[in-house]
């Protein structure tokens, strides 16, 4: 992987700089076309919507479905925005330039999956209050936000390298969840049982195993993915 | 050639063996009654499908390692394979599922393991489908085979957890190989050596026949369709 960095350049603390500059172009580029976060936060609020229409309203019931509601909202417009995030770079030449860029194909993968991920996060800080004020259940559990951010930057490891694939296939829209459910259906069920967990009022202790599972799935993703960018992207 | 007709012949003659040790040799389980006989097919079809999507890893790392294209060849060939012997395998556990458990289907580890596994090369064959063809379809591929290789057994924690987790859906025990008999175990072997040959075989040809097509593709480039 050595030989694709550019002569005398990064090392170090330049990483950084390097992943930054990905993430930064992301960003800015967010702020002023507004293409991912508006929408999909819409769509999001919309499945929240629907899950209250088509749920018994009951309040034994809410509990147990729930965190089955929240997740599917969650794991829903995760894909929307993965589907974005690469979508961008397909239809302005964005691609092209990321590669000429003297920056490693890893380095390149970590400024977009943290793009990625920091989307959905903020997708996600805007649905939780929405979700816990129609579904009546508490908002402030550190435990739960944790698990969030956990799961989430799981769906962000594996989904960016999907997402990269599957902009370049027919049928990209519905070939991204195809790739990307069966993968991340174990963060999936951890977090589903995690936050029934919140709910139920347990410990931290009673669901840690299932945030050590997310948190394992996070790192061997994040690197396993890191590892084969280069293979993905490489004309 | 030889290679490929002495394993068709190697995996019928295990093939008719094992089937008639499976109706004629085995004796019937005293709890399950007839429908155990399915176990003879369904368990060898879940080695063999998980061995293929070994073969699919394996193959896969070889691949970005080396770039050769027969490397390629092999790892879609046990892919089709393995999802084949896969489907198998959910459709003969759920055949078995219904007179054993009462259901057709339930959440135990192994077959939330086994769905998720049939879901993910269903998705690697869909990805080699629709990518565009050549080089990057074995790229992405290859890629796919790796991350879903490491996944399958975080899939299975996950699984297991989940169901420990809500003990009353948990339906029956499965009558494991630990309550076989010696005859069988001799059964349940021949049918495993039966479906190991029959993927050796069914391999072979499906590599051949693959790297046929590409030829025929490269051909077509180079003349122009006609």
């Amino acid at each position: 992987m050595s030989e694709q960095r550019a002569p005398g350049a990064p090392t170090g603390a330049s990483w950084w700089a390097a992943i930054l500059a990905v993430l930064w172009k992301d960003l800015l580029l967010e702020s002023r076309t507004r293409e991912i976060v508006t929408p999909i936060v819409v769509f999001s609020l919309l499945v929240i919507v629907i899950f209250s229409f088509v749920l018994d309203p009951n309040p034994r019931l809410i509990e147990s479905v729930a965190p089955g509601a929240l997740w599917v909202a969650f794991t829903f417009a995760g894909i929307l925005g993965l589907n974005r995030a690469f979508a961008l770079e397909k239809e302005r030449g964005g691609m092209e330039g990321l590669l000429l860029s003297p920056v490693g194909r890893d380095l390149l993968y970590f400024g977009k999956m943290l793009g990625a991920f920091l989307f959905m996060l903020v997708v996600e800080i805007i649905m939780l209050p929405a979700f816990s004020a129609v579904f009546n259940l508490p908002l402030v559990e550190p435990g739960l936000w944790l698990v969030i951010v956990l799961a989430t930057f799981g769906f962000a490891t594996v989904g960016t390298a999907f997402a990269a694939m599957a902009v370049n296939t027919r049928a990209r829209e519905i070939l991204l969840p195809v790739l990307f459910f069966p993968v991340a259906a174990p963060v999936i069920i951890a977090a589903a049982e995690a936050t029934r967990a919140v709910y139920a009022g347990d410990s931290f202790a009673d669901y840690s195993n299932w945030v050590g599972l997310i948190a394992a799935f996070d790192v061997i993703f994040a690197v396993v993915a890191a590892a084969t960018f280069e293979f993905i992207v490489n004309e | 050639m030889t290679l490929r007709m002495s394993l068709l012949g190697l995996s019928a003659a295990l093939m008719l063996t094992a089937l008639a040790m499976v109706f004629f040799y085995a004796p019937t389980d005293i709890v399950l009654g007839v429908s155990q006989r399915i176990f003879y097919v369904h368990v060898p079809l879940a080695l063999v499908g998980f061995l293929a999507f070994a073969v699919v890893a394996v193959c896969s790392i070889g691949y970005l390692w080396k770039g050769s294209e027969r490397m390629d060849n092999v790892a879609y060939a046990a892919a089709e394979i393995g999802v084949l012997f896969t489907s198998l395998m959910l459709i003969t556990g759920m055949l078995w599922a219904k007179p054993a458990w009462g259901v057709w289907w339930s959440w135990s580890p192994q077959l939330t393991t086994s769905l998720i596994l049939w879901f993910l090369y269903a998705a690697y064959l869909m990805l080699r489908a629709y990518a565009p063809p050549g080089e990057t379809a074995a790229r992405y591929a290859a890629v796919l085979g790796i991350i879903g290789f490491i996944d399958v057994p975080i899939v299975y924690m996950a699984a297991r957890w989940w169901r420990d987790l809500h003990p009353n859906k948990v339906l029956g025990p499965l009558a494991e190989e630990s309550a076989l008999e010696p005859p069988m175990q001799l059964t349940f072997l021949v049918s495993i050596l039966a479906f190991t040959a029959l993927f050796a075989w069914l391999m072979t040809e499906r590599t051949e026949l693959r790297r046929q097509e590409i030829q025929v593709e490269r051909m077509r480039y180079i003349y122009g369709e006609a």
